[in-house]
């Protein structure tokens, strides 16, 4: 628990802030939660549409197991409860992208109930979000009022697409923990693979519940801010929906239950729509849908081939590899980049590894604008540099000449030392010559040396290794001058 | 014999041993849709170049020694049913000019099993009637006409009035209905014609336009209850597209017919002795009691204690389901779109709708609309729930002790048009003793089974067990031979 609670100082004081998370996530599925279409994001507009999904006389909706088994999956993975029983809900409300006129959406009864998150913050502190509940339920499709001067297009590809809506408690106290909150729920999912957590694309989005109090405090009224589609947005509008309700409060007003849109241009949050103005959703069971009930051994097996999370894996380096704390962190912070380095670590040394991993081929990434699921190194090759420093072939300097090389052809390790001749010397023989031939050059020196300048040890070092052009074995080159010069 | 007069069973024998071509009985009975439906209105489209080569194609599967159990049996479709490439209305004008690009799968197994598809029948817009008089396309005439005053025109009852009066008038051998709330039961008594509502989730809904989705099912009209029964089996069975629909085995449930009726126990319920409900209609079920008697039945008096919630509780959960089924009629992907140069969106949306519904159905949509709405839910739509669920646990309770139950198909025999139309609550009695079944989910049958004074046919009802369909036919085709209903409607092909 960190020892001081973010407040916000307003005119009068300061303010704490009280904060709860919506979060939809898009289902990895290859079909809709109710129709066989397909789910592919960026195809052609309406070429994803079943006459379900558009929402044709007489055309039912059946459910997706898969998309029911990834919720299920990531409920076993934010340790929360599986609800044996659920039930489709029908929200019902007009818009031109949302064909059938309603939402199939889990109100009343969600497949998914309480669980938990530990999040980390900068300071290396942890704190434990509720999660109130997971439900499933119908995207809808997408209106594009920018195409034509009169005319709204609609694309149904996203309609009937299966979400997750999960539900925080209000447990967050900062726009730090919202975005750790977001992140990890992100990172968590990804894990699963039940959402690929692509923000720009629209597969994770939030919603905000925000609201602010004197220390000590019960809760004041909320406010929401939908639709938020960073992680950074999210901390943003946390903080702008704040300073706007502590200035209404300030100035003796009230602040309204409403829900409000955050404006990235001008960091500000504007009204959308008040609490008058809410839909009547007139909520009823869907009678096209049976309740969902889950057989309690299907869950298990769920549970049982559910693959290693984070916190785990973190556990795991640290345990295993015996990896400090934030090296494992910053390690299991992406499914691929964990994947990578385990693939380098594999049969190495892990710590090695991680310095690699988190140094050189990172800044890499940074220089090359790539990512981890597309880098110019690959594990491979990584590991096949590590081995070669490992084996006495290259010492680390060559091993970071050869890598840069190596994120500049792509060629492997192995093929870039043949082709440039980096391999280090470790031919006694030659390395003897090398020293000898330095030491007859500088005479003067090896005279002061002699004389107790042992400082200049150094500089005969450089002397051989410029000779054997960087390529002489230190260990090797070092032993021979220390002998050498008695 | 006329080929129009055929029962279904006939007619497959007759076709069996190639006394009849499925052309030349598709034929005649285009033909008596060419005479008839001017007057009747029973069919909103003809499909007769379609249904000619359906008959042809069956006529070379007989040769070929392939036919089907239904093949070349000429039935009309309710216009609820989408038919690919047919258009399908569900009587609005807001589907005027649907054309379904996927057969609904009751329909598909008809198909499968080689019938032929005269055309589709019109019923009350969206199925929401008792009368037929809801249609877009005008009102369908009940081939029935009252004994002292033949010019008054009937309404056939609704909403599957179209279906039930080309059947009753000669116009196909049988027909597909669907019942939320007794539409197949209510017109197959006022039109003298056999009609069952099966047990919900014995047909698949799917490709059928939704009126209330906890209730709606589809079940077969034809003349005799073998018929029915021979339609429902191809109707009937599991269909993975629709949620909703069951597995569990189809029986042969034309055997079920000759079964006989020895030792069953008949349910005799207390409540459904209405008062003011005509003495003929009450004689009627005497009557039908003691032929049940007669062929080895034992009646037996039972309750239904919530009964009297049934009609109310219907009237909210059907208009509720409904307000959010037709929701999808918006003018914006299908159907009919009625827009101004200046339209936004909820303005094309108000048009749409005001143009596009009659006045029932968007009485409905306001009805089911309200009960839904914040502040109201639990009042009407979760209170009507809860009664829905005892209505089932009387039912449940009931077949404790007996085997089926009899009561009257309707309260009265078919009205004439301009009655009963300026208070809804009036036309929504009519469902007094078929809303029961469809908010338990039981099948129910109805059977003709003799004339009121004005010579007009009255029906009535077995309701069995889930999926025990079996003992309903068993009871209704030994109604039928002790009632031997051999009436007429004036109004009928050959006439």
């Amino acid at each position: 628990m960190s020892a001081a609670t973010y407040t916000i100082e307003g005119r009068t004081g300061p303010w704490e802030l009280v904060i709860g998370l919506e979060v939809h996530a898009q289902v990895i599925s290859k079909a809709k939660l109710f129709s066989g279409a397909a789910t592919a994001f960026g195809a052609e507009p309406n070429t994803q549409v079943s006459f379900v999904d558009a929402g044709f006389p007489g055309m039912l909706p059946v459910i997706n197991r898969e998309c029911v088994a990834q919720a299920v999956r990531t409920g076993l993975g934010l340790n929360a409860e599986i609800n044996l029983w659920s039930r489709f809900d029908r929200k019902n409300y007009f818009y031109a992208d949302l064909p059938q006129g309603y939402q199939i959406s889990q109100y009343a009864h969600p497949i998914v109930g309480r669980g938990a998150v530990e999040i980390e913050l900068a300071d290396g502190t942890t704190r434990r979000i509720g999660i109130t509940r997971l439900h499933l339920e119908q995207d809808a499709g997408k209106s594009l009022h920018d195409q034509h001067p009169t005319k709204t297009f609609v694309d149904l590809n996203r309609a009937g697409i299966a979400l997750m809506e999960i539900v925080s408690e209000p447990d967050m106290r900062s726009p730090e923990e919202a975005g750790a909150f977001l992140a990890k729920l992100r990172q968590i999912m990804r894990y699963l693979g039940t959402c690929d957590g692509n923000m720009e694309e629209g597969s994770l989005r939030a919603d905000v519940n925000v609201s602010v109090r004197r220390p000590g405090e019960g809760y004041r009224t909320r406010c929401e801010v939908k639709n938020i589609n960073s992680i950074r947005f999210v901390m943003q509008a946390i903080e702008a929906e704040a300073r706007r309700q502590i200035a209404v409060w300030e100035e003796g007003g009230e602040v309204e239950q409403e829900t409000r849109l955050f404006d990235t241009a001008r960091g500000l949050t504007r009204s959308m729509r008040s609490k008058e103005e809410a839909h009547d959703y007139r909520y009823f069971p869907d009678p096209d849908l049976p309740p969902l009930v889950l057989d309690p051994a299907w869950v298990e097996e769920l549970r049982r081939t559910l693959p290693e999370l984070p916190d785990q894996r973190k556990a795991r380096y640290m345990r295993e590899f015996g990896l400090p704390a934030y090296d494992a962190s910053v390690l299991v912070a992406e499914k691929e980049t964990a994947a990578y380095f385990e693939e380098v670590a594999r049969g190495r040394d892990p710590k090695l590894a991680a310095n690699w991993v988190m140094g050189d081929l990172f800044a890499a990434l940074n220089r090359t604008k790539r990512t981890i699921a597309d880098p110019p190194v690959s594990a491979r090759d990584l590991g096949a540099l590590l081995d070669l420093i490992t084996d006495g072939t290259l010492s680390g300097k060559l091993a970071k000449e050869v890598f840069e090389a190596m994120v500049e052809t792509g060629r492997p390790p192995a093929a870039i030392v043949e082709e440039r001749g980096l391999r280090q010397v470790t031919d006694a023989g030659a390395i003897e010559a090398a020293v000898e031939k330095v030491l007859a050059a500088h005479a003067d020196k090896v005279a002061e040396y002699k004389a107790g300048k042992e400082k200049l040890f150094g500089f005969f070092v450089g002397q051989v290794m410029k000779a054997m052009a960087g390529k002489g074995n230190p260990a090797l080159v070092n032993a021979a001058l220390k002998r050498k010069l008695g | 014999m006329r080929p129009t007069d055929l029962t279904i069973a006939g007619a497959l024998e007759a076709l069996g041993r190639r006394a009849l071509s499925a052309e030349e009985l598709t034929r005649a009975h285009l033909e008596a849709i060419e005479a008839l439906n001017p007057r009747l209105n029973a069919l909103i489209t003809v499909t007769a170049e379609q249904a000619l080569a359906q008959a042809r194609e069956s006529d070379a599967r007989r040769t070929r020694g392939e036919a089907r159990p239904l093949d070349g049996i000429p039935l009309a479709i309710k216009d609820l049913f989408c038919t690919a490439g047919v258009r399908t209305t569900a009587a609005s004008r807001i589907l005027h000019n649907f054309v379904p690009p996927y057969e609904s799968t009751v329909t598909a197994q008809l198909r499968r099993d080689g019938a032929v598809f005269l055309g589709k029948a019109n019923l009350d817009e969206f199925a929401m009637g008792s009368s037929n008089l809801t249609s877009a396309f005008g009102p369908v005439e009940n081939p029935w006409s009252r004994r002292n005053d033949p010019e008054t025109r009937l309404v056939p009852g609704g909403s599957s009035g179209g279906s039930a009066a080309a059947v009753a008038a000669r116009m196909a051998l049988g027909a597909t209905g669907t019942d939320t709330g007794g539409s197949i039961r209510q017109p197959a008594a006022f039109c003298g014609i056999v009609g069952i509502k099966p047990t919900y989730g014995r047909c698949s809904r799917y490709g059928i336009v939704a009126f209330a989705s906890s209730l709606d099912q589809a079940g077969p009209f034809a003349r005799t209850v073998e018929d029915c029964a021979i339609l429902l089996r191809s109707m009937s069975g599991h269909d993975p597209k629709d949620s909703t629909s069951a597995e569990v085995p189809v029986p042969d449930f034309a055997a079920a017919c000759r079964r006989g009726v020895r030792g069953l126990r008949i349910g005799v319920p207390k409540e459904y002795r209405l008062d003011g409900m005509p003495a003929e209609i009450e004689a009627l079920w005497r009557q039908g009691l003691e032929w049940l008697r007669a062929e080895g039945a034992e009646p037996v008096e039972i309750s239904l204690p919530h009964t009297q919630y049934a009609l109310p509780t219907y009237y909210i959960v059907a208009p509720a389901e409904a307000s959010s089924n037709l929701a999808r009629y918006d003018g914006v992907r299908y159907g009919l779109r009625v827009a101004a140069p200046d339209s936004d969106l909820r303005d094309m949306y108000e048009r749409t709708r005001a143009a596009g519904f009659g006045q029932e159905v968007k009485r409905r949509i306001m009805i089911g609309t309200y009960v839904l709405s914040a502040g109201y839910y639990e009042a009407y739509y979760l209170k009507a729930q809860k009664v829905r669920a005892l209505i089932a646990r009387d039912f449940e309770r009931a077949w404790e002790r007996v085997d089926a139950i009899l009561t009257p198909a309707t309260p009265s025999a078919a009205f004439a048009m301009g009655e009963r139309t300026d208070d809804p609550v009036t036309m929504y009695l009519n469902d007094v003793f078929t809303v029961t079944a469809n908010l338990a989910g039981l099948p129910g049958l109805a059977v003709p089974a003799g004339l009121d004074a004005e010579g007009l046919p009255l029906g009535l009802q077995v309701i069995g067990r889930p999926f025990d369909e079996e003992t309903v036919f068993a009871v209704g085709a030994a109604l039928e031979r002790a009632a031997d209903f051999k009436a007429l409607p004036r109004v009928r092909a050959g006439a």
